[in-house]
């Protein structure tokens, strides 16, 4: 399974740097958001991969039974996941309005319509 | 804490001048005198202390954490500087009243004055090693100013930035070398660095700590070879270079040396470099002064020659050669502030500083004339004068340092060609000046200066003249307290104007007699030193700057030529080659943990997250399908949260998934409909290549992290999450609890961006196209029926729903950031169903005031666990119980989640119902060709 993991953030990565490297903006926010997806699926797996165990402590307990998966990751994507949302939202409306002023698209030729 | 106050009053005193200007030159320069000349009085009244032995310091925390303390100490050495910066500093101020002219702007030029006096009485009393670099690089900043006051001269702002680079950059010299030697020690303190003398020398890193150090100094004192700005320095008016650049600023180097020689002097290393450095520029000065023809050329490098002298002696080290040292520092002051003051005088009574336009101003200035000759012969050592007596002392010392062995001699004797040079150049000064007929006349016809501006010049001789003669009465008290400071013991000494006929007297004399034969010679040693081609310091220094300049220049365009795709592609260069490096560490890339088994089902959604994430990539032309792809990618990552047991990740991925879809659908809408032309193939190549590989070293990374156990520190939430924090929810109680505080962060950044947008979008309108790029007409069904119908029935379920994995957030899967992302998506579901107007008019309030509760909802709560005095975010929880409901659990947390909540509904809503409200609800069929969208705002 670990290989399989592994193969698959590779792609999401490869796929989120390769829509990066163009030259349009929207297709430079689509990189952005895979990018993302593909880092907490890292950062998520990077504790290890457990099955069927939530870290959630049965009521009348004070720890979990036996191992559960790694709390810390879970909790650090979590807001990862909305920050990347207000992240992304930010930016879309930041390359609006620099499109806006510069009117340009192709993000090679922003710099020569800057004033 | 009356230490404070000497550089406190100074400080203060940049004010005065600020607020006195209008009152007249009279009004401003007494009133800026006023501070300084209490401080010298508190100086003066800490005598009695010191003569008891004791030293008085004064020490406030200032940042602990980095060892620097606002402490302050006084003791004989800082007692001996301090008495000359604030004593020559009041002449100064009365000079400079004089000095200016009325047009020009003296109170900028005194407050500048003031917080130089300042940097300089920080330096001198500091008594933690990174307050005193701190004052040091203040004296670098203020002496900018105020050599570079006459901006409008390219000379002056020339040399201001000259001085500015050579010392700023020999104040970071000094910090690396503080730094070092505060490790060494462990501590900044002064006191306990100055007792650690032995553990420094010791220490393997010496070396580096010396020369690091010696650079601050020697760039600051102007020693071989960072002189050259000295001279250019020159350009500044006349009382800044008698205050920074005799009295005061160059000696700021020669006192870091005295400061720090119980430390770190006293080794042979110290003894080489300082000695050989002070007797380079001791001779280069010298030998400068006497072909130069500018009055105050002349005096800037004998300037250089005497710090060189002061260097030398502090290099032999002896208890002598420090006290000559010290009393040094007080004749050269003395004699060298009055000269320059003079020259001044000259300069603004005859208009020019070119020797050969001055001559036989005896007669217009005589009273000048004679102060001038007085303190030119204390500069060339004439018996019966202050710098006589420092002299012979220089002299006996080099006649008895072991420093260059069989090679002893040659020291005795290079001083003593320094010494006929100064005698030569001194007797020049005067000759051409005062007796010697001119050959031009000069530009005005010269009288002696008002009296007031003359005072100073008289003071400061009559110092010299009196200390050459009873030396005994007036400097011994000073000196020996000042030589206790460096020296850490009393020092047996007897200063006396006669001490036999002996070598040093014969090396005075010779000095004397060939000096005034070397004078004679002048044309024939002028005509010699025109062999040589002249180095112009300043020409060579701007080409260096301007080299630099160009070729840093050259390396920003490189790099930086404005693609954003380059910036990127060379990002992701340089993390891959770091990635790649330490990959090649790993012994094998496999660790020794076993895989765990396939199945069906994970080969499937590995399969479709692949075929996600490939197609997106590949269909990116067909930007819709494209997004269709990255959707199918979301909702398998948020499959795969669940398959690996974090129910909550995949609750809050799938609903940022959907908020993400319309976010980009919006996007898609308002930004740019063409695609730019496609990139070359090259390009492609370049791009798929980087991806790539990229791709394969993550790849790599994340088999070796999974393939490996490893310790997380998982347990202690586990332990503490029921006792501490009171849920059965970890990851919830990380969030609201353990970690509090970064959510707090994150709710900011979420509120902040929502806020921006806001801000960003206002009064931004946009039209809504009639077709999209390709020509193809937009749908006019804007609202569906089913999805009308469907979405109102949904509200109330939905908003039931947040509420339900809100409260329930705690001890199972759910939360505020889940709950509010699903109040959001229910709200935005309205907008979707029935447009922005009807869900507005319904939805009759602003989202910014929900964002901005929800963030201080959540500061509240932390900051009310102060109110019980525990630290910021501490929970507390307890059990209660209700009829019918039954037992429940109520804790801050919960109200902190509700924060979170807030600010997550609210700057969600704020981005997209401010994204949504961009169209116009009245669309025309055609832009107007006139103004194009964007256009309205000013560019």
């Amino acid at each position: 399974m670990e290989p399989l993991m592994a193969v698959v953030i590779g792609v999401i990565y490869s796929a989120a740097i390769y829509m990066m490297l163009r030259r349009s903006i929207v297709k430079l926010v689509i990189g952005l958001m895979l990018l993302s997806n593909g880092a907490n699926l890292l950062i998520f797996t990077s504790a290890g991969l457990t099955r069927g165990a939530p870290p959630l402590i049965p009521e009348g307990l004070s720890a979990p039974l036996g191992d559960v998966a790694d709390p810390l990751p879970q909790a650090l994507v979590l807001t990862a996941i909305v920050i990347a949302f207000g992240v992304l939202s930010f930016a879309v409306v930041l390359i609006r309005r620099a499109y806006e002023i510069v009117r340009a698209d192709d993000l090679d030729k922003m710099k020569d319509t800057d004033t | 804490m009356t230490l404070l106050w000497i550089p406190l009053l100074t400080l203060l005193g940049v004010l005065v001048p600020v607020f006195t200007e209008r009152y007249g030159r009279g009004v401003l320069s007494l009133a800026t005198a006023t501070l300084p000349a209490v401080a010298l009085a508190l100086t003066l009244l800490q005598i009695p202390t010191l003569l008891e032995g004791d030293i008085p310091r004064v020490s406030l925390a200032w940042l602990p954490e980095l060892g620097l303390d606002l402490a302050f100490r006084l003791d004989g050495l800082s007692l001996l500087f301090a008495l000359l910066i604030l004593g020559i500093g009041l002449l100064i101020i009365l000079y400079a009243a004089f000095y200016l002219s009325a047009e020009e702007a003296s109170g900028r030029f005194f407050a500048y004055l003031m917080l130089f006096m300042t940097a300089m009485v920080g330096i001198v009393m500091a008594d933690n090693l990174l307050l005193l670099w701190l004052f040091w690089e203040l004296t670098s900043l203020s002496s900018f100013l105020l050599i570079g006051f006459w901006s409008h001269s390219s000379e002056a702002r020339k040399g201001a930035r000259m001085a500015m680079t050579v010392t700023g950059a020999g104040g970071l010299a000094l910090l690396a070398g503080l730094l070092l030697l505060g490790d060494m020690v462990g501590s900044f303190d002064l006191g306990v660095v100055l007792e650690s003398g032995d553990a420094i020398r010791a220490d393997s890193r010496y070396p580096l700590m010396l020369v690091l150090v010696l650079l601050g100094a020697f760039t600051k004192s102007a020693q071989f070879p960072f002189q050259f700005w000295l001279p250019h320095a020159m350009s500044a008016p006349t009382p800044v270079s008698a205050y920074l650049h005799s009295a005061t600023m160059v000696k700021a180097g020669i006192f870091l040396m005295a400061r720090l020689h119980p430390a770190i002097g006293d080794t042979a290393l110290w003894g080489w470099i300082v000695t050989l450095t002070g007797m380079a520029t001791f001779l280069y000065g010298a030998w400068f002064a006497l072909i130069k023809t500018d009055l105050k050329a002349i005096l800037a490098f004998s300037t250089v020659s005497h710090l060189g002298l002061i260097t030398v002696l502090l290099g032999v080290g002896s208890p002598m050669a420090i006290l000559a040292a010290l009393f040094h520092i007080i004749n050269h002051a003395t004699f060298k502030g009055s000269l320059f003051m003079s020259a001044g005088i000259i300069d603004h009574e005859t208009g020019t500083r070119e020797l050969s336009k001055l001559g036989g101003l005896r007669k217009a200035m005589p009273v000048t004339a004679v102060l001038v000759s007085l303190a030119a012969a204390a500069m060339a050592g004439v018996p019966l004068l202050n710098g006589f007596l420092s002299k012979e002392m220089f002299f006996t010392e080099l006649l008895d340092t072991p420093l260059l062995g069989g090679l002893g001699w040659l020291l005795p004797t290079l001083a003593t060609l320094g010494g006929i040079l100064s005698v030569a150049y001194s007797l020049r000064l005067v000759h051409a000046v005062f007796f010697k007929p001119a050959k031009e006349s000069p530009p005005k016809s010269p009288h002696e200066p008002p009296h007031l501006m003359r005072l100073p010049v008289e003071l400061l001789v009559t110092v010299c003249v009196l200390v050459g003669i009873i030396p005994a009465v007036l400097a011994t008290g000073l000196l020996d307290l000042a030589t206790r400071a460096v020296l850490g013991e009393a020092l047996e000494f007897h200063l006396a104007i006669w001490h036999g006929f002996n070598v040093p007297l014969l090396m005075s004399v010779l000095a004397l007699a060939i000096g005034i034969l070397v004078y004679a010679m002048h044309s024939h040693i002028r005509r010699l030193a025109r062999q040589f081609a002249p180095v112009d310091a300043r020409r060579s220094f701007e080409q260096g700057t301007q080299t630099l300049v160009a070729a840093t220049q050259a390396i920003t365009l490189r790099l930086e030529n404005g693609s954003l795709q380059r910036y990127m592609s060379l990002l992701l260069g340089a993390s891959l080659l770091l990635a790649t490096l330490g990959l090649l560490d790993l012994p094998t890339l496999a660790g020794d943990k076993p895989s765990q088994p396939l199945d069906g089902v994970l080969i499937l959604g590995a399969a479709l997250l692949i075929f996600g994430a490939v197609g997106t990539a590949v269909t990116h032309r067909y930007r819709l399908i494209s997004l269709l792809m990255l959707s199918v990618v979301g909702l398998l990552v948020s499959l795969t949260f669940a398959r690996f047991s974090a129910p909550d990740l995949a609750l809050t991925q799938l609903s940022v998934e959907v908020v993400t879809m319309i976010l980009l659908m919006l996007a898609l809408f308002f930004l740019p409909q063409k695609t730019p032309r496609e990139s070359t193939a090259k390009r492609n190549i370049r791009d798929l290549l980087l991806a790539g590989s990229l791709g394969m070293v993550v790849a790599s990374l994340n088999y070796a992290v999974l393939t490996r156990d490893m310790s997380s520190i998982a347990h202690f939430f586990m332990e503490n999450s029921i006792p501490g924090g009171g849920g059965h929810n970890v990851v919830n109680v990380i969030l609201v609890d353990f970690r509090g505080f970064d959510t707090l962060g994150e709710i900011t950044v979420l509120a902040l961006a929502g806020l921006a947008i806001f801000k960003l979008l206002n009064r931004l309108r946009l039209f809504m196209p009639h077709s999209d790029g390709e020509g193809r007409l937009w749908s006019p069904d804007r609202y569906p029926m089913i999805l009308t119908s469907v979405s109102q029935a949904l509200l109330p379920l939905a908003l039931l729903v947040s509420a339900f994995i809100f409260l329930r957030g705690h001890n199972q899967p759910g939360g505020g950031f889940i709950a509010g992302l699903i109040a959001a998506v229910a709200l935005i579901l309205v907008y979707m169903a029935r447009g922005v107007e009807w869900a507005q008019s319904r939805l009759d309030f602003q989202y910014q005031p929900v964002a901005i509760a929800g963030v201080a909802v959540a500061t509240l709560t932390g900051l009310g666990s102060w109110a019980f005095g525990r630290p910021f975010l501490t929970s507390a929880f307890g059990h209660f119980h209700l009829p019918i409901l039954g037992d429940f659990e109520l804790a801050t947390a919960m109200l902190f989640d509700l924060g979170v909540f807030l600010a997550v509904v609210g700057a969600t809503l704020m981005i997209l119902a401010n994204l949504g409200k961009l169209t116009t609800p009245h669309r025309p069929s055609k832009e107007p060709a006139t103004t194009t969208p964007g256009k309205e705002k000013k560019s």
